[in-house]
């Protein structure tokens, strides 16, 4: 019997590795022997050290990277160029500061499809209502603080309603305050609209906090080091972070992280 | 009005004030002295003549002439000040985002820019005879170089998260510069822009000495070779607010066509 769409894999990396040719001097291996599979709806976050391929790793979901080894399938094929149903949240706002806050949303319509329709500027307005910015819509990028507009990044990679949402540490330039509530704010929006997400974070409380598993990686070359189930309940809290799991599993990964040796 | 400012109302008001009138006063200072120095000292006036004397020749001109002086002038510049737009925008696009291209333009382009206008436009009269095709084309190449630099620069500058974000989805070559690359670049095409005004006033002024019968460069040098250098001084004087007044439409245009793209400070 076939297996039934729902439990096929969403991404899937097949021994995956980047070699990346340096002008004077050995290439680098970003990543190497990447294996592993992201189910559909989960929600996955990746550790790791700095310069450990995590970025890399989203690039090659997202077709911005051909892989020099293996193969990158999304919805079951082999990933050759950026796929449809993706959504990206990068590091910054990456705002367009020529755009109002609405035509940022709209962004991807406009640049994809060459027109923005009154269904889109209908569904931007729910999106904004959606994140607490509705009143803010007619505002300039530059107008808002770095929380409200890392908030119009997500509702901009929303717009076209992805089942795969890609965020490359995209909390890391906020405070903490404003973090932990964006966190909330992001599963509140997971909860709602259920879709695949891969958060790339170097924070691990970030990590244990929202995801379903956790790949921690290892770095020179970028590999993986452990996959880890996060058995907590959800929907998760500000009573998560008080549990006894918790506290278990975030020691657990801050061991292995701390005693990973690179390989010189 | 700032609250948080600890001084009174008053002094605050009488600072502002004062900031906006320095200019000005300085200005009618300097005027002052000049006037002075030239009526202690006897200087001749046709080595350096008074404000005074400046002052009666350009209200003796009638106000006719001096527009058709004024308008000769600004046509030429205009014109090829809008050219050099035309041609350098396109060719600043071409440069950024074909790599062959850049490499077999770019140094054409760099021979171009360091023949010395000045030098070249008797040549370029010559060639082309009387007329405003030589003129336009003296105050376009003043012009072009600096716009074809700047905008590559901002095409060029454009962060690569916004290159990622444009091959995501899949836009297109176009529409990345379209959408992205060329508003990246207003800043820098702007400040060209602002530069330019007053290179495309000298580019027509350039011409002018070569060869017409009309305009400010024209009359400015007709004056002099007849040592009426308070006639040279009023041309000169209103060369100067055409050129201010040409820099301040730039701001103008950049403030109602791309507000965003001003830096702020
Ligand atoms: N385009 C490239 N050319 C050459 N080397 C690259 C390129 N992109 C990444 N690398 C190298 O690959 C390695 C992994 O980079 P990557 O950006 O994926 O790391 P990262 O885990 O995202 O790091 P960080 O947490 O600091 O963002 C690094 O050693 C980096 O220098
Ligand atoms: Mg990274």
């Amino acid at each position: 019997m076939p297996p039934a769409p729902a439990t096929q894999p969403v991404i899937r990396f097949d021994g995956v590795s980047q070699v990346f040719p340096v002008r004077h001097g050995s290439p680098v291996t970003a990543l190497e022997g990447l294996d592993f599979t992201v189910a559909r709806n989960e929600f996955l976050a990746v550790l790791g050290p700095s310069g450990c391929g995590k970025s890399t790793l989203l690039r090659q979901i997202s077709g911005l990277l051909r892989p020099s080894k293996g193969s990158v399938s999304v919805f079951g094929q082999s990933v050759t160029e950026p796929p449809d149903g993706v959504g990206i949240v990068f590091q910054k706002p990456n705002l367009l500061p020529w755009y109002n806050v609405r035509d940022n949303v709209t962004f991807p319509m406009r640049h994809k499809y060459g027109y923005v329709g009154k269904d889109d500027r209908r569904r931007a307005d729910e999106l904004l209502e959606m994140i607490g910015l509705a009143d803010f819509a007619a505002r300039r990028p530059d107008e808002l603080s770095g929380g409200m507009q890392q908030r119009v990044a997500i509702a901009r990679a929303l717009l076209l309603d992805p089942d795969i949402l890609l965020m490359d540490e995209p909390f890391s330039a906020l405070d903490a305050l404003t973090r932990d509530e964006m966190s909330f704010e992001l599963l509140r929006i997971w909860q709602e609209r259920p879709k695949t997400v891969i958060f790339i974070t170097h924070s691990i409380p970030e990590a244990v906090l929202l995801s379903d598993r956790i790949i921690v990686m290892a770095p020179r070359p970028g590999r993986v080091r452990e996959i880890i189930n996060v058995d907590l309940p959800r929907p998760r809290t500000i009573d998560t972070f008080s549990a006894h799991r918790f506290s278990a599993l975030a020691n657990h990964i801050r061991d292995q992280l701390f005693t990973i040796k690179p390989k010189v | 009005m700032s609250r948080t400012d600890a001084r009174p109302r008053p002094a605050v008001f009488l600072l502002r004030w004062f900031d906006a009138a320095m200019p000005v006063l300085t200005f009618v200072v300097l005027v002052l002295f000049w006037e002075a120095v030239v009526r202690v000292f006897s200087i001749p006036a046709f080595l350096l003549p008074a404000p005074s004397a400046i002052l009666s020749s350009m209200v003796s001109v009638d106000v006719g002439q001096w527009a058709k002086h004024v308008w000769a002038t600004l046509r030429v510049a205009l014109m090829g000040y809008v050219l050099a737009i035309l041609v350098s925008v396109p060719l600043a696009v071409a440069l950024a985002t074909s790599r062959s291209m850049s490499r077999s333009l770019y140094p054409l382009l760099v021979v171009v820019q360091s023949m010395p206008v000045v030098a070249i436009a008797p040549i370029i009269v010559v060639s082309l005879g009387a007329g405003d095709l030589p003129r336009v084309l003296i105050a376009f190449l003043i012009t072009f170089f600096p716009i074809v630099v700047s905008t590559t620069t901002g095409l060029m500058a454009t962060p690569p998260e916004l290159i990622e974000l444009s091959r995501s989805l899949r836009a297109g070559r176009s529409r990345e510069i379209w959408h992205i690359r060329l508003p990246y670049a207003m800043p820098h095409v702007f400040s060209a822009l602002r530069i330019c005004t007053t290179l495309s006033l000298i580019g027509a002024v350039v011409a002018e000495f070569v060869t017409a019968d009309k305009g400010l460069g024209y009359y400015i040098s007709f004056s002099t070779s007849n040592l009426r250098m308070d006639a040279a001084f009023a041309g000169l004087a209103l060369m100067v607010t055409l050129s201010l007044g040409f820099f301040r439409l730039i701001d103008l245009v950049q403030r109602v066509l791309a507000p965003w793209s001003r830096v702020k400070g």
